[in-house]
């Protein structure tokens, strides 16, 4: 193999680990997602935004001094706790409205956040504090990995197995997995769907949270306008998947993080959304019940 | 006075873009979250004509000319997103509409000619309230004729129930490219009045803030109702000067005020001021439509 050859795999390489850590981070939002559209059909426009409030959580809270195995879960918990209240206020009363209200009053539920988060606490990015001392692992001559990108990816990985263990193996995710394939005739057996909904959003705007603070430690800066792109993001890495199946949001996820990478490694970073935005519609077009999705037709 | 003047030419612009995406999403019933798209296509187009080959005649002209540009090249754009993006429904519609116009937003940044990230600059002021308002004049009065034709009463027949429109034999996918070329066609327009107007266009201008704050404009005067689009362009264009003159604080708090007024539009009155109903002379007089 000749040099140039070497280093287009070393490249490769390097572009593909930061690819699979970026994909991991739109897996973590794109499983909320998957999981509100899954059961209430609701595009959650307003999801990027819970992953803003979580990274802004873990920001006040370890320039609070709490050390950060206590700010993770409480940047999971409040994110969970405001996607609630603005299910109950919000959602609820428009749930039987259809999609299209639906899906604008998630649209002003989003901009609320930005506009509110940027009025109050400021446009300006703010540098998230130092957690822990970055270490660098050589993998070869030109490719390395950082600590962040493995705690990243492990905690997706933890995240998403316990989703699935959530999901496919408790009574709650039996309820969550019975309202969604049919909410009314799981009324009827007893289940109480209106919780299980705000369960739902609270388990999928905690992943988000989790997210936002993960992103937060590895590129150090946090700012209220940050939610609205990876929110769209994840969208796209939740209809490539398929939307509203768990494996689906984590697969979408990886593919578009990878492909992203890929297209500032080898193209120009410019293009980067817009190949996204390309993937979202091809996918919609070929296949609009995603990678891993079955058709569904509609009834009369 | 300028300033008035100022403000009453942009009411102009936004009333052609909530009329234009007002066929689209509340006659058609089709969800499109991309009409600051469309919008961007005419103002490029229709600069990039006042830039660099500007015909030697007097400038009216020319400014008909750029518009025809502008809404011609956005028209085609619809016709390129609308045959692959109608045959999606809903929701799914939305967020494609959504993802071409950043993509387009996304190619004009990359586009070196038209100054890219920099902005285009040095358009000729072509446009003032009169011809404005003459463009607000034909594109409200070719879609309510529409609206009143064979044409309009089937792209309205798609916004009641698809299936059964499909089930009389109306080609229900030719009259929602139908809504979706002209809406864009006039957003075309518009766009081209818009750089005649402000004479620097800038690819962020058009971002998708804009298609919601068009999208807010025809749910507060009430989807399908074109009187309802026009209140709803105008009220939204002054509101901000409005909280301008209440004070610093308060016009930081327009986007706050805008994402509520939405939310609560949709809880408490989903139809918008009008609804579907039209304000026009006979209504006002109390005669009943036969």
């Amino acid at each position: 193999m000749s040099e140039d050859q070497l280093y287009f795999f070393y490249d490769l390489f390097q572009y593909l680990i930061n690819g699979i850590c970026q994909g991991s981070i739109y897996a973590l939002i794109a499983l909320g997602y998957t999981m509100v559209y899954g059961i209430i059909k609701l595009i959650n426009f307003a999801h990027g935004e819970f992953y803003m409030i979580g990274a802004f959580t873990g920001y006040f809270c370890i320039r609070g001094g709490i050390p950060l195995y206590f700010a993770f879960p409480i940047a999971m918990l409040v994110p969970g706790i405001i996607a609630v209240l603005i299910e109950k206020i919000a959602y609820k009363p428009i749930r039987h409205a259809g999609r299209i209200p639906a899906l604008i009053t998630a649209l002003g539920v989003s901009f609320f956040f930005q506009y509110f988060g940027q009025n109050v606490l400021g446009a300006d990015p703010k540098a998230f504090p130092e957690v822990y001392e970055e270490t660098i692992y050589n993998l070869g001559e030109a490719v390395s990995i950082s600590s962040t990108q493995i705690i990243i990816i492990v905690t997706t990985l933890v995240l998403m197995l316990f989703l699935r263990w959530l999901v496919m193996s408790t009574k709650v995710g039996k309820a969550m997995r019975a309202t969604s394939f049919n909410k009314d005739a799981s009324e009827l057996m007893g289940i109480d769907t209106d919780k299980i909904i705000s369960f739902t959003f609270f388990i999928g705007a905690s992943m988000a949270g989790a997210a936002g603070v993960l992103v937060g430690i590895y590129y150090n800066t946090v700012e209220p306008m940050m939610g609205l792109i990876p929110g769209l993001k994840a969208f796209i890495a939740a209809v490539l998947g398929g939307i509203g199946i768990i494996p689906g949001a984590v697969l979408g996820g990886l593919v578009l993080g990878v492909v992203e990478n890929l297209v500032v490694g080898f193209w120009e970073s410019t293009y980067r959304d817009a190949v996204s935005f390309g993937i979202l519609i091809l996918i919609l077009l070929v296949k609009p019940t995603g990678i891993l999705g079955t058709k569904t037709k509609e009834k009369v | 006075m300028e300033y008035l003047a100022h403000l009453t030419l942009n009411c102009g612009i936004f009333i052609i873009l909530a009329v234009s995406l007002n066929l689209i999403n509340g006659m058609a019933g089709q969800f499109s979250l991309g009409h600051a798209g469309f919008w961007a296509i005419g103002a490029y187009t229709g600069a990039a004509f006042s830039v660099f080959s500007p015909l030697p005649i007097p400038d009216w002209m020319n400014l008909f000319i750029g518009c025809g540009i502008g809404g011609i090249s956005a028209s085609i754009a619809g016709i390129l997103i609308g045959i692959p993006c109608l045959r999606l429904r809903g929701d799914y519609l939305a967020i494609a509409t959504l993802g071409f116009s950043e993509i387009i937003r996304l190619l004009i940044v990359n586009m070196d000619v038209v100054g890219g990230p920099r902005g285009f600059t040095n358009i000729p002021k072509w446009a003032n309230l009169g011809w404005v308002y003459l463009w607000v004049v034909i594109t409200i009065l070719f879609i309510s004729n529409l609206m009143k034709g064979t044409h309009g009463r089937a792209i309205i027949s798609i916004r009641e129930d698809e299936i059964a429109a499909e089930s009389i034999g109306i080609n229900t996918f030719k009259y929602k490219l139908m809504a979706f070329v002209i809406g864009s066609g006039f957003a075309g327009v518009a766009g081209a009045l818009f750089a005649y107007s402000q004479q620097f266009i800038h690819p962020n201008g058009f971002n998708f803030l804009w298609s919601v704050i068009i999208l807010l404009m025809i749910i507060l005067g009430g989807l399908g109702s074109i009187t309802g689009a026009v209140i709803g362009a105008v009220i939204l264009t002054l509101l901000p000067e409005v909280l301008r003159l209440m004070g610093e604080t308060i016009s930081q708090w327009r986007m706050v005020i805008y994402s509520l007024l939405l939310i609560m539009l949709m809880l408490w009155r989903p139809q918008g001021l009008f609804g579907k109903k039209e304000l026009n002379l006979s209504a006002l007089l109390g005669r009943k439509k036969s």
